[in-house]
């Protein structure tokens, strides 16, 4: 009789991983061969996949399709802003900390929206980012509606000269990056992952097995906002400025996400890194275009949820049978020999 | 010619053949029960008949026209109405409104509101109240009264019994002979053999997706029907 | 005195918010489709009438006689063409296809018109007032919006509870595959649901034009409003889409009158609490 054995690293994954280990190589040492515009490129696309691939792990993964993870992003840049400012705390420092606060933040935004199912929870934590917009809006502490700067001695705080704090900025945005893949990763591949897939396969089923649905998603929720909180945080420490408009934008921080997963392959953990791609080509070809960018981008987001419902990732899956990041576990059958 | 009639029919659910190559008719006015065990494709093969399920176009021929490849809504115009497995009734519809509703197609006949209560006098009584209201047995009427509304000339029941009490099932296979009566052909599926092949003409058995036995309903061979039926 | 009046002109704004949450009440009472778009739906119709009056010479009123029936055109082939084959157990596809549609929308519209403000205008009616007993004056407009929310409503109930149309609509909803047992073609009837909701849509997107001002951008804080008054009120009946409305209004006229950066955020505090204390709305469906 032929054996069979449970498997999740394959032939491909191993070869990737030293490509990647080789590539994220040569970005850190980036600083010393390219040039400053390259690297806030390179930034951008590395936040932009930190989001991309949290809210993968959110809606791909956990069901939860949220229209307002904008929430924590905005959540995160104020609260880098408000703690440098008020406390003097040391940026890093407060990036840390913008992380535990979103987590903390979204926890009765959960409870609430949690009641909403599917379609409506999307549109729930939808006004909950209209919600967060409005009273940031309001609040003098945190500027009102003109919002907040970074002083100039915190700016300094970072680093002395402007080159120097483009590299700190750089390499933490970098860091970031690693950190949510290996948060998602680990998450997928340990008990909690095998839960989700149940859960996406089957709510009811898996329940009466003994799944705990809520509390399984309520985890994944609230990692979620933190893995988000700590990547506005970053994002706002480049800007420099903050407001209710630019923190909590729908358009910026959610629209181009859920359009990047979608294109790329949503539930996969490849597909974000395809999806970003194609966002940052379209965007850079037509940046003198005005909007048209996004037109396109809905349109292949519409075409490929009705054509493709796997995105790119899952067209190369169907080709060529690669799977880079093993998080399912695959049964292989040994010939009898 | 024969009224329904179907040739090598095949049926999927996704990459599961569900049907292999039924061969299978019926007459105007004949009674046929189909039989077979739990998971033999009773249901998949009034389905497919139905245009519920996906087949080719010459695989089912009514009046000897080629209907395999049209929708549910458009063979119940043509005069074929089914009464699904777990009676179905519409729960935000009123007991009248399902009736009603059955006659959506708008296909004439001797069928109306009226003669349906007539048959069913019970649910004349409780034509306002919501239909999961209803009792079992009551349910089950309805769903029948649902689909006669439509003046089918060719009616498919399945598993009319399922979970009713012996006497209500014993009225309601006694409203089947008045409406086989009208001249209606009748496609009855059940697991209770002898209730069905008690009101067949003929009867088909079905084993994994395949006809086992067709033959006619009077004086079976029990031992033939339990070799068809299970396979041993 | 001056809350009775807050809490009328709050009410009849309920009107409005009660027109814009038919279109999304329907399509998900029947499909169990969000319609991610449906507040730019609302923003289009009002950009179409503006073409219209200004290429006919007729007052936006006017126009919906072109509107009304373009939107339901519109709404028809949308379902028929892309929504339908988004159905299914999944909610995704139906959710993220017409979120693409939503941004699509309001980018081309800001293509096609710029990020200028827009109003319609309809004539007279639009600065009349009458004096109620009282002495609260109310607009004329207003006032007619409210009645017109009113009249669609009993009209929509109507149909759905009396009419062989409406019978085909609530079985589509409950059981499409036993519906198409009864000769229901479920593409048709679900393509029919969203071309109504479209019509809907229409003449809540002209009205709120003629009220307020408008540009490519003013979608998705409509969508919000109705999403707002559709949980308020509950599915239960389009009854209670009005009702949602109206407490959406006066939440946010009461805010207004403290402080007018509190007009927004006092319907969201509305939302929040019936969420909180009663999710299922104030009118819940009985069944699901
Ligand atoms: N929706 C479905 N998807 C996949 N397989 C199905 C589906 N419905 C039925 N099947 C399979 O098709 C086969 C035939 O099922 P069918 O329901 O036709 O049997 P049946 O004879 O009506 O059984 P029963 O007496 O239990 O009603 C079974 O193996 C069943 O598991
Ligand atoms: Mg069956």
């Amino acid at each position: 009789m032929a054996g069979a054995r449970v498997e999740r690293g394959t032939r491909a994954s191993q070869l990737w991983a030293v490509g990647i280990t080789i590539g994220l190589a040569a970005l850190v040492a980036m600083p010393f061969w390219g040039d400053p515009g390259d690297m806030r490129l390179v930034a951008e696309m590395a936040y932009y996949l930190a989001l991309a691939q949290l809210w993968n792990l959110l809606a791909g993964y956990a069901g939860l399709v949220s229209v307002g993870q904008q929430i924590y992003v905005g959540l995160g840049g104020y609260t880098l802003f408000y703690l440098t400012d008020r406390f003097g705390i040391h940026p890093f420092l407060a990036i840390a900390l913008a992380g535990p606060v979103c987590a903390l933040f979204s926890i009765p935004v959960a409870l609430a929206v949690f009641r909403l199912r599917g379609a409506y929870f999307a549109i729930g934590t939808w006004v909950f980012a209209e919600i967060f917009l409005l009273v940031v809006s309001i609040i003098p502490a945190l500027g009102g509606g003109s919002g907040l700067s970074l002083t100039p001695s915190i700016v300094r705080s970072i680093s002395s000269n402007r080159a120097g704090r483009e590299m700190a900025i750089f390499w933490m945005t970098l860091a970031v990056l690693v950190v949510v893949f290996a948060l998602v990763y680990w998450l997928l591949r340990s008990r909690h992952g095998l839960a989700l897939t149940a859960i996406r396969d089957s709510e009811p089923a898996s329940a009466s097995l003994g799944v705990d649905t809520f509390r399984t998603k309520l985890l994944i929720y609230v990692v979620t906002a933190f893995g988000t909180g700590f990547v506005g945080a970053l994002i706002f420490l480049q800007k420099l400025r903050i407001s209710p408009e630019a923190g909590f934008s729908l358009n910026d921080w959610t629209v181009v996400v859920i359009f990047m997963v979608v294109i790329g392959g949503i539930g996969t953990l490849e597909g974000p890194i395809l999806g970003m791609l194609v966002y940052i080509a379209l965007r850079e070809l037509l940046a003198d275009f005005g909007t048209i960018y996004l037109i396109l981008l809905g349109a292949i987001a519409v075409a490929v949820m009705l054509k493709a419902p796997g995105g790119l990732w899952g067209w190369v899956v169907h080709r060529y049978d690669v799977h880079l990041f093993p998080v399912r576990r695959r049964l292989r059958f040994e010939k009898p020999d | 010619m024969s009224q329904l009639k179907t040739s090598s029919l095949r049926a999927f659910y996704g990459d599961f053949q569900a049907l292999f190559d039924i061969e299978f008719q019926a007459d105007e006015g004949e009674t046929i029960a189909v039989i077979g065990a739990n998971g033999a494709g009773k249901t998949t093969l009034l389905r497919t008949i139905m245009g519920q399920l996906a087949c080719d176009r010459d695989m089912v021929k009514f009046d000897g026209r080629p209907i395999g490849d049209l929708d549910a809504h458009e063979i119940v115009g043509m005069g074929i109405a089914m009464v699904p497995e777990g009676r179905r009734l519409f729960p935000s519809l009123s007991v009248e409104e399902n009736l009603k509703i059955g006659g959506y197609c708008g296909r004439r006949g001797s069928w109306t509101l009226e003669r349906v209560y007539q048959l069913f006098p019970m649910l004349a009584e409780r034509r306002d109240v919501p239909s999961m209201a209803l009792s079992g047995g009551q349910q089950q009427m309805a769903a029948i009264g649902r689909a006669l509304m439509s003046n089918p000339r060719l009616l498919l029941c399945d598993e009319l019994s399922l979970g009713l009490a012996p006497v209500i099932i014993k009225d309601i296979y006694a409203c089947l002979d008045v409406i086989s009566d009208e001249g209606t052909t009748l496609d009855i599926v059940e697991q209770d053999i002898s209730r069905a092949l008690g009101i067949a003409d003929r009867f088909y058995c079905l084993q994994e997706g395949r006809v086992s036995l067709a033959a006619p309903a009077g004086g079976y061979d029990q031992a033939a029907i339990t070799q068809a039926y299970f396979g041993i | 005195m001056g809350w009775v009046n807050i809490i009328i002109q709050g009410g009849l704004l309920g009107g409005l918010y009660a027109l814009f949450a038919i279109g999304l009440a329907l399509s998900f009472g029947i499909m169990r489709l969000v319609n991610i778009a449906h507040g730019d739906f609302i923003v289009l119709s009002a950009f179409v009438a503006m073409i219209v009056s200004a290429g006919l010479g007729i007052s936006a009123i006017a126009s919906l006689a072109v509107v009304i029936p373009a939107m339901f055109a519109l709404g028809y082939l949308l379902q028929r063409g892309i929504l339908n084959l988004t159905l299914g157990s999944d909610i995704l596809p139906p959710l993220l296809v017409t979120f693409g549609i939503s941004v699509i929308i309001q980018n081309l519209l800001l293509e096609g018109f710029g990020a200028d403000i827009q109003r319609l205008h309809a004539g007279a009616i639009e600065t009349e007032s009458v004096i109620l007993p009282g002495g609260i004056a109310v607009g004329v407009f207003p006032l007619l919006v409210f009645v017109l929310a009113v009249v669609c409503i009993a009209g929509l109930q109507f149909v759905f509870y009396r009419t062989g149309l409406g019978r085909a609509f609530r079985a589509a909803s409950d059981d499409p595959d036993t519906a198409e047992l009864m000769g229901v073609d479920k593409r048709h009837i679900y393509a029919l649901a969203m071309g109504v909701a479209m019509a809907f849509t229409a003449l809540a997107g002209v009205l709120f034009a003629i009220r307020t001002t408008f540009e490519p951008s003013s979608g998705p804080i409509r969508l919000i409003y109705a999403f707002e008054a559709v949980i308020i009120g509950g599915l239960g009946s389009f009854w209670g889409t009005l009702v949602g409305g109206m407490i959406l209004g006066i939440a946010q006229a009461i805010g207004a009158a403290l402080s007018p950066t509190w007009q927004i955020l006092a319907g969201h505090i509305a939302f929040l609490v019936v969420l909180i204390v009663k999710p299922s709305g104030l009118f819940p469906r009985t069944r699901d």
